[in-house]
């Protein structure tokens, strides 16, 4: 573990400027060494459970900036491997890293969110009975250990982020509201809000316009469009629609591993996805 | 709208309405009990009794467990069914002391308490080492309940039991706790636990200054215990324990150790649980292992149901309507009590599922806007504003 650490230090080209404030303790102090320009590598995961097999020998990589799409029909494993990437199911077997260095398979959840990976659930979790300020505010990246938040006060510079963000994802005139009384696009809106306000290098997003309404999913792709780029992206969605508007790399998940991975039209023409689609 | 200012420290713990209403309850507490009871002649039509004092004394001893309670009940949703082990530890801590302090004005003349002459005991078992010393029972009565929250906690917290397990669980620890009290051989008395006391500090323990000092304490430690429980809840890490109440995966994806806020409040729960039961055992002069009956800490759960969750002052409240109404109930119907408490359950279980001070605050805010608002959001703008 030390040795991964050294490793980590010595690759300064991706670590995040702002860390020299936080204690993070354990593992996590260096940051994300993504000099090979891979943010996550999955190598040969399985996860079975009660004998059935979830996750298939699945291997995928993700790359810095990159905006990738995963689809499959419903059982293929999506959600799966989300569990598996942020730290809630434990692999079989295989192989997870963050960059480089960061195994992810021997971190909690909080520890990986720590690391700098962001989940969005399928169902818009948010804490209804604080408000949308308070929901941003505890999402923020910051020292997250208990004496900390004991006796820290809220500084001006993270008022005016918190801010911007409201102004970003349109609440800003809800802010005060219990964030159980939006509405349930705007509470996806929330979610996604309080994920970049973490400042992941990577999202994970499980049918984040699942409830929208056109105008919002079309200012959602615009989002993820935007957020390309400097963060990496993992968008698991069933709205081909939505996918033919932000996709540039797709990747098809059968049974637990990959079907077939490519640009959205090499993809539909794939005869093998198309029989896994239409053969149901 | 300035939505994120930083509000100084008293203004962030209360509005200026809650600082008055405070200072009331201390006023009251401070002044109008000691000059009621010492200061004016027992022919006086305002005479306060020994026995208002000690019931008064008793039930603020509740309400720093009710506290306790809301503490991780309220705001963290973690409902603990075994919080009168860890004051009845605490007590048992303090009673140790108390015992000692009788010397050799006990039945039998000696200096082991009667129990173990009883017992045929020659020496005190380790348990007791240094029981004289109260400093040494003062550190037990805080770290005895602490300690075994915080093993507790561990194991429970990292093993993710949750709800009802946890429930059900803790419920189980204070009953094995009350068995093993129970038995003799455990040293501390069995059965008739602690009682007979005769001093605390030298003073003694039946003069009615002593009874109004131990009063007044129980009056500072509840304030305190108020003060810095709505300290902890208004601060950030106050409100990472409300957003695991409410979606403790989120929380743990936002990179906060769950385990870790959960094991602060559980322990710091605790603790106060402790400090209850030491101020209690020298006013009520016994202790047994009655106290850890699993009924005795489903109780405390409903004073806090028919205060208020999640308000800490609805504990406070809840303590004293419901033990109040008990003393009452207890003298002048005695076999109808349980049918009221059980009563009293359902119906705010049913129809006040923010308690009597979410049911206040519902009426303040309909009298101002002249509109039924949400419960919710009614007690969150009385916890702001109030």
């Amino acid at each position: 573990m030390s040795e991964a650490l050294i490793n980590a230090s010595a690759a300064e080209t991706f670590t995040e400027g702002d860390r020299a404030d936080a204690d993070f303790g354990h593992v996590l102090g260096q940051g994300l060494d993504a000099s090979h320009g891979v943010v996550l590598y999955v190598e040969g995961v399985s996860v079975s459970f009660d004998g059935f097999r979830a996750l298939n020998d699945l291997s995928l990589s993700i790359d810095m900036g990159e905006l990738r799409c995963v689809i499959g029909p419903n059982g293929a494993g999506k959600t799966t491997m989300m569990d598996v990437i942020t730290g809630r199911t434990r692999p079989d077997a295989g192989r997870v890293f963050f960059g480089q260095t960061i195994d992810l398979t021997r971190l909690n959840e909080s520890q990986i969110a720590q690391a700098g990976i962001g989940r969005k659930f399928q169902k818009p979790t948010i804490f209804e009975q604080l408000s949308v300020f308070e929901n941003l505010e505890l999402a923020m990246k910051a020292d997250k250990v208990v004496r900390n938040t004991l006796f820290s006060r809220l500084s001006s510079e993270q008022g005016d982020r918190i801010a911007a963000m409201l102004e970003q994802i349109r609440l800003v005139t809800d802010a005060g509201r219990l964030a159980g009384e939006l509405s349930h696009g705007q509470k996806q809106w929330l979610e996604i809000g309080m994920l970049l306000m973490q400042e992941p290098r990577l999202l994970l997003l499980d049918e984040p316009v699942a409830g929208m309404s056109d105008e919002e999913t079309e200012r959602t792709a615009e989002l993820f469009l935007s957020l390309a780029g400097r963060h990496s992206l993992v968008v698991v969605e069933h709205d081909m629609a939505f996918i033919g508007t932000i996709a540039r790399k797709v990747t098809v998940l059968h049974e637990g591993s990959v079907l077939a991975e490519g640009s959205l039209a090499e993809v539909q023409n794939d005869q093998r996805v198309i029989e896994v689609y239409l053969g149901r | 709208m300035n939505i994120h200012a930083a509000p100084s420290l008293v203004n962030r713990i209360y509005g200026p309405r809650a600082w008055l209403a405070l200072a009331i309850f201390a006023l009251i507490v401070f002044v109008v009990f000691p000059v009621a009871n010492l200061v004016l002649p027992a022919s006086s039509p305002f005479h306060l009794s020994a026995y208002w004092v000690a019931l008064a004394g008793k039930i603020m001893c509740y309400a720093i467990v009710a506290l306790a309670m809301d503490l991780i009940w309220g705001y963290a949703g973690i409902l603990s069914l075994g919080h009168g082990l860890f004051f009845a530890l605490g007590g048992y801590a303090m009673g140790m002391y108390l015992m000692r302090q009788i010397g050799r004005e006990g039945q039998y003349k000696s200096d082991l308490p009667d129990f173990m002459v009883f017992l045929d005991w020659k020496t005190l078992p380790w348990t007791w080492w240094n029981s004289d010393q109260f400093w040494w029972a003062a550190l037990l009565v805080v770290a005895v309940p602490g300690l075994l929250a915080f093993v507790f906690g561990w194991f429970a917290f990292r093993s993710r039991i949750r709800g009802v397990y946890f429930s059900i669980i803790t419920q189980a620890l204070t009953y094995a706790a009350m068995l093993l009290f129970f038995r003799n051989e455990t040293g501390f008395g069995g059965n008739n636990g602690f009682t007979d006391f005769k001093r605390i500090l030298g003073f003694d323990i039946t003069a009615p200054q002593t009874r109004m000092a131990l009063f007044m304490v129980t009056g500072v430690a509840l304030i305190a215990s108020l003060l810095v429980g709505r300290y902890i809840v208004t601060s950030k890490a106050g409100r990472v324990l409300q957003a695991i109440r409410d979606a403790e995966a989120r929380v743990m994806f936002c990179g906060y150790d769950t385990r870790h806020y959960k094991l602060f409040v559980w322990t710091f729960s605790a603790v106060l649980c402790g400090i209850a039961g030491a101020l209690y055992v020298p006013q009520v002069g016994i202790i047994n292992p009655g106290e850890m009956s699993p009924a005795n800490s489903i109780e405390i759960a409903i004073w806090v149901a028919v205060g208020g969750r999640g308000t800490l002052v609805g504990a406070v409240v809840g303590a004293f309507l419901v033990n109040g109404a008990k003393s009452f109930f207890t003298q002048a119907f005695p076999e109808y009590w349980l049918y009221v408490l059980g009563l009293a359950f359902i119906l705010v279980t049913l129809y006040l599922p923010d308690g009597v001070v979410g049911l206040l605050a519902r009426w303040r805010s309909r009298f101002r806007s002249g509109s039924a608002v949400k419960p919710a959001a009614t007690v969150k703008a009385e916890g702001d504003t109030a």
